[in-house]
């Protein structure tokens, strides 16, 4: 099997609580997930789900109760492996008496860099996140969606191999939301790996090899977005118009109107006689289209399963 | 080291540009109106005051800026998890940590220098030329910067483990119980067993002895400090500091961030 570029093994942590600190609360269980080289891995869950944990775990903000986790075939508690990565923090929050050219000529410090390098990276990375006009303000005056653009210029100004990055389209703007997209989209053309973590499944859908999906600290699925969803179809749906009045055909009660089209959604086996009765009707088909079902509703799914488990280990505690 | 020194750099200029030298207007307001005052009130001593006032007002600036910026140097940081981005680096823990001490201790040199330099521009306003005696002064703000640099470390290790508020209550216990550490070590108090005596003394020489620092009466006097004095005051601050430091790595080596 080759190297991948993130390898998770048995990760957990827990937090003690409690006024002495006795009692524990398992924040993640028992992870293990590998992200290919060159791959964008998309991982989901719910608000308090486990990402931003596994994340801090990995660039080692926080230590594990068990388990290890390696990047690009090193260990991370390897420091020197951390040149070769980049992390973008949730709501991430910079020196706010510094510029943003400051911030990242700081950052940019930390690796090998000659000044003038350093100059050249920061002044490419403000103007691919399009800070450029703004380079020379405090970051006090920097609206929240132009922090996440300094927190991500910051994470890619090394030309890393893997970028991490916790909640990217957070804070951001439709504009904002497309603008990462694009870069995130750059990154996996120039061949770096990318893990990031969201609750919008459209960016996961549109943006990711592969997703993980972690509900309750323990991850429940693994896969390409179209194989993790039950592919097989649920039925069809056609969209149509129809000019005039009604008519009288059982078919069209059934037929829901956004607007002057109308769409009806049936079982495979009637869509012939469907297509011939609007077709009598004198309809115009606009569409035939597979119902499949939506990452959405496979990520509702297993929240909503873990939620009944929860409240059923609440019943039997009481 | 190229880390310690950006992290320091930073440091530095983070106080600058945070106002922390302001404080220098205050002092250059106080030096005044005590070499105006000193003048009127005072007959043949006035030196001996501008001194002693400028020594206690060096120090008394410094070791408030030392507790709560030396507090507040990874606290701040935490809090407001600017950290974050840094410790996803190649930088190693104790690297951040070097160089937020080095770097507050720099502040600490600026500023105290630049008292320094008030106090003798009041000595001088009050009574000129000034005296080679008078360059014994410069020994004293040297010992109270090493002091400084004790204080910062101690705040930066009890920063690491517990919250802002205990930190600071904690740093400024230690040094008022340093300020006795000497006593401590050579008392002969009635009534007290021997078993006691010997804890109390063991204690003392845990404790930082800040008296190690002060020489202000010998300087107010105009009397020499003793090289050997100054030479094992520094080895002392030295030692003690690098051992503070080292646990407050330690200790922050392991801690879970927020």
């Amino acid at each position: 099997m080759p190297q991948a570029a993130i390898e998770i093994e048995n990760l957990s942590k827990e937090y003690p609580y409690g006024f002495l600190h006795l009692k524990r609360k398992k924040s993640l269980e028992d992870l293990s997930m590998r992200v290919e080289d060159g791959e964008v891995f998309g991982f989901l869950g719910p608000n308090g789900a486990g990402k931003s944990t596994t994340i801090k775990l990995l660039m080692r903000l926080i230590f594990p109760t068990s388990g290890s986790a390696r990047i690009l075939g090193q260990s991370i508690d390897d420091v020197s492996m951390h040149g070769s990565i980049g992390y973008l923090p949730e709501q991430p929050y910079f020196y706010d008496y510094l510029t943003a050219y400051e911030v990242l000529d700081y950052f940019a410090r930390f690796h090998a860099l000659t000044a003038g390098d350093r100059h050249t990276r920061v002044a490419a990375m403000l103007k691919k996140v399009g800070l450029d006009t703004a380079k020379k303000i405090q970051l006090r005056k920097y609206s929240k969606g132009m922090l996440q653009r300094v927190g991500l210029a910051q994470a890619i100004l090394h030309d890393p191999q893997v970028v991490v990055l916790d909640e990217p389209m957070s804070g951001l703007d439709p504009l904002g939301r497309r603008e990462v997209r694009d870069i995130i989209l750059e990154l996996k053309r120039e061949g770096r790996t990318v893990l990031f973590s969201t609750h919008v499944l459209s960016d996961a859908e549109m943006l990711c090899d592969r997703v993980g999906v972690i509900v309750g600290g323990k991850l429940r699925g693994v896969g390409a977005p179209g194989e993790l969803v039950d592919m097989k179809p649920q039925g069809m749906e056609i969209l149509f118009e129809l000019s005039g009045e009604m008519p009288n055909v059982p078919l069209l009660a059934k037929a829901m109107r956004t607007g002057d089209r109308l769409r009806v959604q049936l079982p495979d086996a009637e869509l012939y006689a469907a297509l011939d009765q609007l077709k009598a009707a004198g309809a115009r088909i606009l569409s035939v289209a597979q119902i499949k079902p939506t990452l959405e509703e496979f990520f509702m799914n297993l929240v909503e399963a873990d939620r009944a488990q929860a409240s059923a280990v609440d019943v039997s505690g009481k | 080291m190229r880390n310690i020194r950006a992290v320091a750099a930073n440091t530095f200029r983070e106080a600058v540009r945070d106002r922390v030298l302001y404080n220098l207007v205050f002092f250059a307001l106080l030096m005044m109106a005590a070499a105006i005052l000193v003048g009127q009130i005072s007959i043949g001593i006035e030196k001996d005051v501008i001194i002693s006032l400028g020594l206690t007002a060096i120090s008394v600036i410094g070791i408030l800026i030392a507790v709560f910026l030396g507090v507040a140097l990874v606290s701040k940081e935490m809090d407001k998890r600017t950290l974050y981005a840094l410790l996803a680096k190649p930088v190693h823990r104790w690297e951040f940590l070097l160089g937020k001490f080095f770097g507050l201790v720099m502040t600490l040199g600026v500023n105290t220098a630049a008292m320094a330099v008030g106090l003798y521009a009041a000595l001088w306003s009050v009574k000129h030329p000034l005296a080679p005696a008078d360059a014994y002064i410069l020994v004293a703000v040297y010992l109270i910067l090493l002091k400084l640099a004790l204080i910062v470390a101690l705040a930066l290790l009890f920063s690491c483990f517990t919250s802002p508020f205990l930190a600071i209550l904690f740093t400024a216990g230690l040094y008022v119980a340093g300020l006795f550490a000497g006593d401590l070590r050579t008392i002969q108090a009635v009534g007290l067993d021997p078993a006691t005596l010997r804890f109390m003394r063991g204690v003392s020489y845990v404790l930082p002895n800040f008296q190690n620092f002060n020489v202000m009466a010998a300087v107010v006097h105009g009397q020499p400090v003793p090289g050997s004095f100054v030479w094992s005051a520094t080895v002392y601050a030295l030692l003690y500091s690098a051992i503070v430091l080292a646990a407050a790595a330690v200790v922050f080596s392991r801690r879970n961030l927020k």
